[in-house]
Parts: C-alpha cells; structure tokens; sequence
C-alpha cells in the first residue's frame, strides 16, 4: 500500500514537471537570433554573433535551471502535502488530494518557487488585469466628468478614481517616488558637498555628521523622516505617504553623492586651479568654470550610486510605509497568499531588476554627455 | 633699458623644521625690458620655483621679487605664463580655453572684438581647423601651441615659459621654437625661458644663465649670445659663435653636475648613542605606579 501510494504521488509530479517545458520555450532565445543576424555588422560580425550566442546560452541556462530547481522543489512540497492528509485524514483523502494536485485545482496547490511559465503567466495576468483598470479608471472619468466641470467651477477638487492600482500604476509611482528622493539627494548632496571640498574647516566640521549618518538604515531614516512629517503637513488632502517615502529615499541615498562631490572638489587638478589664479579668475568663475567641471566625473560617479541606493532603498521603504508602490505591492502579495502571489513577486523582482537598471544606464548616458573625462566611465 | 623684473636675495625653501629644504637660496637676478633671457638648469634645480615666483603662485621666504619696482602680491594678467604640462583645462574646446582668457582680460571690449582676439590667436598659432575640437583630440605639441596662444592672447608684458617644450619630440618641439621665436620678435615683449636644452637657449635667448643645481641653488655667470636674428635652425649649427657658447654653457653645467656628485659623497658624523638593554632602567611613571600600591 504504501509503496503504491508513493509511485501515485510520483505520477502528478512528472506530469506538472514535464509540461511546462513543453508549452513555455525559453521566450528570449530562438526566435530571435534569425532576425539578429541581418543587422550584425559587417565588422566583427562574427564576433557579435558569438558574444550574442554565449549570453543567449546564459539565459538559457539560467532558465533551465530554475525551471529543474523549481520543479525540484514543487516535488518536494506536493510529496510533504500529500503525506500530511494521509497521516491525517487517511489514504482516500491523500488520493483525492493527489487529483486535486494534477488537476490544477488552484486550491490545493503546493506554495513554493513558481517555474518561468507560471511567472510569465502572472506577468500576463497582471497586464491583463492593468487594461481592466485602465478601462475602469477611463469610465469613470467620462462618468464624472460633468460632476468634475462643476465642482471645478464651485471651486472644489475634482473626484479621483480611488479603485485598486494596477501593477503598472504602482510601478509608475515608484519610478515617480524615486526619481524626486533622487533630485531631493542631488540638491541637497551636490551643493554641500561643493561647499564642504572647497573649505578643509568646514569639511572637517561636517565630517562627522556625513560619517554618522551614512552608514543609518532605511528603516530609521523612514521612522525619523515620519516623526517630522507627521507633525509638519496637517492638511488631510496632501499625499503624506509619497512625501514620506521620497524624503526618506533622498535621505537615504544622498550619502554617496555628498562624499564623491567633497572629494572630487577638493581634489581638483592643482594644475587646473593654478590657471585659475593666473588668469584671476574671480570666486564664482573660478568654482563654475574650472572646479565643477573638473569635478563632474566623481560627482558622477556618486550620483550613480545615488540613483542605485535609492531604488534598492525605496522598495524597503514603501514596504514598510504603506505608500503605494512596487515594494507595497510586493509585500501586499505575500500577505496575501493567492495562488499566483509567489508568481507575481518574481515578476516584480525582474521588474525592479530591470528598472533599476534602465535608471543606471540613464546616469551613464547622461554622465557621458557632460563630462569630459570619457575613458573612465564603464 | 631698464629692468622688468629684478630678483632681491631671494630664498625659498619646502617643509618645517628639520625636513625643510632650501631650494632657491639668494637668487639676484635682473630681466631687462624687451630681452629674451633663458635659464638652463638640470631637473630638480628649481627652475620651476623661480618662475613661480615670478608668476606670483609662489611668494619668496626672504628678498623680494619685483615686477616694474613694485613687489609681487599674486598673479597679474600682465604676466603671462605657458606650463610645463600645457594645463589647458580638458573639457572646453580650444576656442572656450582661450577665450576664458581673453573674457577676464578684456572685459570691456564687445564680444565681437574679443571674438576676433580669439580667432586672430588661434590663427597666430595655426591651429584654426581644430578651433571648436577639444585638448584631448589634440597632440602634444597642437596642445602646447593653444597653450602659447591663451598666454599671448592676454597681451602680457612678459612672457613667462616653463619647460614649455620639454615634453615634446625634437622635429615638433622645432618647429614651435622657431613659431615661439617668430610671435616674439613680431611683438617684441619681454620672455623668460626655462630649459633642460642648452641648443634650445642658445637658439632662441638673448642671455643665459645657467641655475646651479640645488638644493640651495643659485644663479651661474651669464652667458650673452650675440648670434644675429633671425636665426635659423638649420644653419645654427655651421655658426662659429654658436659651438663656442654651447661649448662653455655645457662645460659649465657638467663641472657642476660633477661638483654636485661630489659634494653628495660627504661623510656623516653619527651621534654618539649608547643602547639601552631592556630591564636596565626603570622609567619615572614605573616608580609612581609602584609607590601608589
């Protein structure tokens, strides 16, 4: 009995391990590569085909092996399950449960790692879902667009759509939330740190301030940055959660910009500076003609991981400050536990991944474009 | 002929205390107005200190250096200067270098009259078809030639050059010396060269005077070269005048460099030290601790 019950158990695992490598090809890789090849230049082409192979190859690999890694642990998960309602509740159940399982019946579905094909399907689900909510939002704006003309003329606030965000519209408000914490670290990091390299005194004044404060967490700045909000915005109408999180975002990553912009100031070419005096440049001259220039490639350099720190930090944040976003949706769909949660979490991971990315690569392009020193940026 | 700058005891050292090294010590020295004078000192002598001094980057520890009779404070647009390293600032095109000049110089002229400056200065130094590329896109010795264009540019009443060739290859280092040369005697303003390359001094001065090397350098003997102008490269070396000044002005410097080798080798008195063996001698805070308990 028992070992009859152990080959069934067997049977839905290979079934569900076996499936999905049939329906999900790897989605990145082959069809692709024909079209790739018209636009590979004629120089170094087969190079370029070669490096393209070899991260294709990557991919792949590293989709295999999440697939085997989560069907691994699908096994495991589903045979723990199984034998649970059998200790439990007998051997008639446990064949039920076993149905259950290879069925697809959403509700008795082991949790664990999701494959790359349920992962693709809660991306598609959650695009899906965006297109419902758009179309509702669009709605409800024709509908209350009479009401909106006349409460504008009374002079009140327009009715907004308070319906669930979709996914896109949290990933928009973090870019929205990270991208003014970013310019809030970069007005407040880039002029005291210019202030702070062109005067040793002051440097060595605000020197402990930079090193106590940098290395504070998150979690304590979002916390501090609550403390002072709360207290200061009373009005009910403003959106305290947003500015709480993009302070606490701005405070957070500023560190990096403020320490490079004070080194890369103070250590300015003394040949530099000496055409400066030659010349007679007067203060302001010689601070924006010749030692900010001089300096934009460490202040570059600091602002990259400004907007790096930030991003990482603003999913924590919002995690924990409720505000709208990708780290609230994250932690709403742990919560929350549905079927397509852990799915929707990796597809929020990727998301984040790639965004943050996206937003480094916006750095490079633009460092690229105002600074002098080309070689050194990678 | 009077003199535009005159040299009064001057000393100037680095470091404090026991570190300090005198570098330049009682330096006299007079640039008359509308000559080219050339210092020739080995590496490390201090060659780069004494124009420092004149620029105003550097103020002098004891003497004064005076610039028309009046003391040096700091720089002056009327001192221009051409660096050893070019220093020409990396991100502004050859155009925006030189016109950060021209602009702090001219101030009241029309931005027409000041564009025309700039383009007259580019041109001077033929260097118009890369007048808006930037100093990395240049060679060295296109880089050194915008570098003497800002210095001209701010119309100085004396030219100061440091080293500004010495990081050249010979066939363009030779050709900027007849350009340098040719700008010079166009406008006839005071220069003051400083050189590792006695045929380099010998060509384009009218005096040199070699730096004995330092630390504690001072001035040699001057050396007057009445080559007649325009000289020419080429011929310089069939030129009997020329083989017997740079015969002396090099026999000079190699006496000294040897004199140099020597005075190095003096022997050091040591202090007269006694060991102290570990366990011989108790210190005073031992027998305070000790008296404590």
């Amino acid at each position: 009995m028992k070992d009859n019950s152990i080959v069934a158990i067997e049977q839905p695992i290979h079934k569900n391990g076996t499936a999905p490598t049939s329906k999900a090809p790897p989605a990145a890789t082959t069809p692709k590569s024909g079209g790739w090849q018209n636009y590979v230049p004629k120089i170094d082409g087969q190079l370029l085909l070669k490096k393209s192979l070899v991260s294709l190859a990557s991919i792949l690999v590293f989709l295999l092996a999440w697939h085997f890694g989560a069907a691994k642990l699908y096994d495991i998960e589903a045979t723990e399950k199984v034998q649970k309602v059998l200790n439990e509740q007998g051997e008639v159940a446990a064949r039920e449960m076993i149905d259950c399982i290879s069925s697809g019946e959403v509700s008795c579905q082991p949790n664990t790692l999701p494959s790359p094909y349920q992962v693709l399907l809660a991306a598609q689900n959650l695009l899906r879902d965006h297109r419902a909510i758009s179309d509702k939002k669009a709605e409800f704006r024709q509908k209350v667009a009479n009401t909106n003309a006349d409460r504008k003329a009374q002079g009140l606030s327009p009715i907004t759509y308070t319906g669930r965000p979709s996914f896109v519209d949290q990933i928009l408000t973090s870019i929205k939330t990270v991208i003014a914490g970013f310019l809030l670290s970069m007005f407040i990091a880039i002029p005291i740190g210019i202030i702070t390299g062109l005067n040793q005194n002051l440097r060595m004044a605000f020197n402990w301030l930079i090193q106590i404060f940098k290395p504070v967490s998150p979690v304590v700045w979002l916390l501090l940055v609550f403390m002072i909000v709360k207290t200061v915005i009373r009005d009910p109408e403003i959106d305290k959660s947003f500015i709480i999180s993009f302070i606490s975002v701005g405070l957070c990553a500023m560190w990096a910009t403020l320490v490079n912009t004070s080194v890369g100031v103070s250590s300015v070419q003394k040949d530099y500076i000496n055409v400066a005096k030659v010349l007679q440049l007067n203060v302001g001259k010689k601070i924006f003609k010749v030692i900010i220039p001089a300096s934009i490639p460490l202040i570059f350099t600091g602002l990259r991981i400004t907007v790096s720190v930030a991003w990482m930090v603003l999913i924590a944040i919002e995690l924990l400050a409720q505000s709208p976003g990708l780290g609230s949706f994250v932690w709403e769909e742990f919560q929350n536990g549905a079927n397509d949660s852990n799915a929707k979490i990796i597809v929020a991971m990727f998301v984040i991944g790639i965004i943050g990315f996206l937003l480094d690569r916006i750095m490079v392009f633009v460092q690229h474009s105002v600074s002098f020193d080309k070689a050194n940026i990678a | 002929m009077h003199n535009i700058v005159e040299f009064r005891g001057v000393s100037k050292g680095y470091g404090e205390g026991s570190n300090r090294t005198e570098v330049l010590h009682d330096i006299n020295l007079n640039i008359r107005e509308g000559e080219f004078l050339a210092i020739v000192g080995f590496t490390g002598s201090g060659k780069t200190t004494l124009i420092n001094m004149i620029t105003g980057l550097l103020q002098p520890d004891e003497g004064e250096v005076l610039f028309k009779g009046a003391p040096i404070k700091g720089p002056g647009h009327e001192r221009g200067v051409i660096f050893q390293n070019y220093s020409l600032l990396p991100w502004l095109s050859v155009y925006q270098n030189i016109a950060l000049a021209v602009d702090e110089v001219f101030p009241n002229w029309s931005k027409t009259e000041r564009d025309q400056h700039i383009r007259k200065f580019v041109e001077m130094v033929n260097l118009s078809p890369a007048l808006n590329k930037r100093p990395s896109e240049l060679s060295g010795g296109m880089r050194q030639r915008v570098a003497v264009a800002r210095a001209l540019s701010m119309d100085p009443e004396l030219l100061l050059m440091d080293e500004p060739l010495g990081a050249l290859d010979a066939l363009t280092r030779g050709n900027l010396q007849t350009e340098i040369l040719k700008i010079w005697s166009a406008n006839q303003r005071t220069a003051l060269l400083i050189t590792n390359d006695v045929d380099e001094g010998i060509l384009m001065a009218d005096r040199i005077i070699p730096l004995r090397p330092g630390p504690n350098a001072t001035l040699g003997p001057e050396f007057i070269i009445d080559i007649d102008r325009p000289r020419d490269k080429t011929q310089l070396n069939d030129h009997p005048g020329f083989k017997k000044i740079r015969n002396e002005v090099m026999s000079y410097l190699m006496d000294l460099g040897d004199a140099s080798k020597l005075q190095q080798s003096k022997t050091y008195v040591l202090p007269d030290l006694q060991p102290i063996m570990p366990g011989t001698r108790s210190f005073p805070f031992r027998k305070a601790a000790s008296t404590l308990n």
